[in-house]
């Protein structure tokens, strides 16, 4: 045997066969597994945009499966919109995939003031409009993602539909292994996202004037958010997301019409 | 067929005489990277024992067919099949905590204690002690992981399992967390503290000076 097995034609068999099991092995756990991935992914950024909208409480119970499901249905639609005419475009918006989107160079641009380092944005978003029991839209959330200090940081930033008062940003996602905890991954500490709330992204003139700073006059404010301690690049790089998304090259063009029309028309 | 004294050692021998992180130093890396949470270290030992556990069987299964030439990289297709699968599971069924977990199961594939065990014990030993050698070394990997998670997660955030035990200056109690316990060097502190103990009560384990 001990020979034998050491033989050119037998380790070639040996090596063929195994890959072949391990691979059928693999992509069956894969395949049977899958469905179940993509609907943990969906119910888990469906969970954060009832959080960011305000319909779900960080120190409630969590809502289970159903809930989250029947609560999404009932209050959010989920719209595409192009981000340059920052008109409403036909599609199906529960099913895109803007990172994914943004990789597809035909669709995407690079954006020109790129300070959140982005690097390519799709032609178009989505837009997540929350409607009260009466079926107005009442938060308007758009998903928005900047570089902080380690990882892309994704987040929801709902809006009231005056455009300028903040309901909540609420951070979802990290590329790697996301901010460091206990600085910069404080960004998902409730009690500094509560700071957000209320807080207006305009002046009386209509510049974007939100800013997370560390002067305790400006954070006082209704412009201000008070900053991080410890993690002054994660705060820049939310600001920076901020600016970016609200900017002409982010949801710009989206925010001038709808308040131009005074609505969603 | 082994007897049960000679399982019983298999299988507790790892925890502290023969502890893969504190007397064989290997699996450091992710020992640091995932302790911040007892929740994360938990499915990170289940996970690293499920995959040696698992990978010893198949390998000691196979032993006496494994071409000697080409022995690791069999060995290392078999890991990696398993972590595929692992993760894939994780992703399935633990959704938050695999999203925390993110690239270090897959880093299971080269965690040192699997490869070693595959290669030390599981190449040369029937299948059954294998597995369960697969299960104790995943204990006593878990073993030092929880221990450090616990110190980690208790100091560094106030909470246990995310229940909250001491009450945070942030969230209006009087505990001030000590933030460099949330940082991986700081495992680093512990592990060393942890090997330190255990060779001061078991000084056969020092290493004899060259």
């Amino acid at each position: 045997m001990a020979s034998n097995k050491d033989s050119f034609g037998r380790t070639l068999f040996v090596v063929v066969g195994l890959c072949f099991i391990c691979s059928v092995f693999v992509s069956t756990a894969a395949v049977l597994l899958r469905p179940i991935q993509i609907e943990n992914k969906l119910l888990d950024k469906q969970k954060y945009i009832l959080e960011a909208a305000g319909l779900t409480q960080a120190d409630e119970a969590p809502m289970s499966k159903a809930e989250v499901l029947a609560t999404y249905d009932k209050f959010v639609v989920a719209k595409l919109v192009d981000l340059k005419t920052g008109e409403w475009v036909e599609g199906n918006a529960d099913l895109f995939d803007a990172d994914k989107a943004s990789r597809d160079v035909a669709n995407s641009f690079k954006p020109q003031n790129d300070i959140a380092s982005v690097k390519r944005v799709a032609n178009t978003a989505v837009v997540y409009v929350v409607n009260d029991e009466q079926g107005k839209p009442r938060t308007i959330i758009l998903p928005i993602k900047g570089y902080g200090l380690w990882s892309t940081m994704y987040a929801f930033l709902a809006i009231k539909p005056d455009m300028n008062t903040i309901e909540s940003l609420v951070y979802y996602a990290f590329t790697g292994s996301g901010e460091t905890p206990g600085l910069g991954g404080e960004v998902q500490n409730p009690q500094w996202m509560a700071k957000w709330h209320g807080k207006k992204l305009y002046d009386a003139q209509g510049n974007l004037v939100i800013s997370v700073t560390k002067n305790p006059v400006v954070a006082a404010s209704e412009h201000g958010v008070d900053a991080l301690s410890g993690a002054t690049l994660t705060g820049n790089g939310v600001q920076n997301s901020l600016e970016f998304w609200l900017g002409d090259e982010g949801f710009g063009h989206f925010i001038e019409k709808f308040r131009r029309n005074g609505g969603l028309s | 067929m082994a007897n049960a004294k000679e399982l019983k050692q298999v299988l507790s021998g790892p925890i502290v005489n023969n502890n893969p992180i504190a007397l064989q130093v290997l699996g450091v890396c992710s020992a640091l990277a995932v302790t911040s949470k007892l929740e994360t270290a938990l499915v990170m030992t289940i996970a690293l024992t499920a995959v040696t556990a698992c990978s010893n069987l198949f390998i000691s299964m196979l032993r006496n067919h494994i071409p000697s030439s080409v022995r690791i990289i069999v060995q290392m297709t078999i890991i990696a099949s398993l972590v595929i699968v692992v993760d894939q599971v994780l992703q399935a069924y633990a959704y938050d905590v695999a999203k925390q977990l993110s690239v270090f199961v897959g880093l299971i594939i080269t965690n040192c204690i699997v490869m070693g065990r595959a290669e030390a014990y599981a190449m040369k030993t029937p299948p059954m002690m294998s597995f369960m050698d697969g299960i104790g070394n995943g204990l006593g990997y878990g073993a030092i992981l929880m221990s450090v998670g616990f110190v980690r997660e208790l100091f560094g955030n106030g909470s246990l399992f995310g229940v909250e035990i001491l009450s945070k200056v942030s969230d209006g109690g009087w505990y001030q967390p000590n933030g460099l316990l949330l940082l991986p060097p700081s495992a680093f502190f512990l592990i060393g503290t942890l090997i330190w103990i255990i060779r001061t009560v078991k000084p056969e384990q020092v290493e004899a000076k060259g």
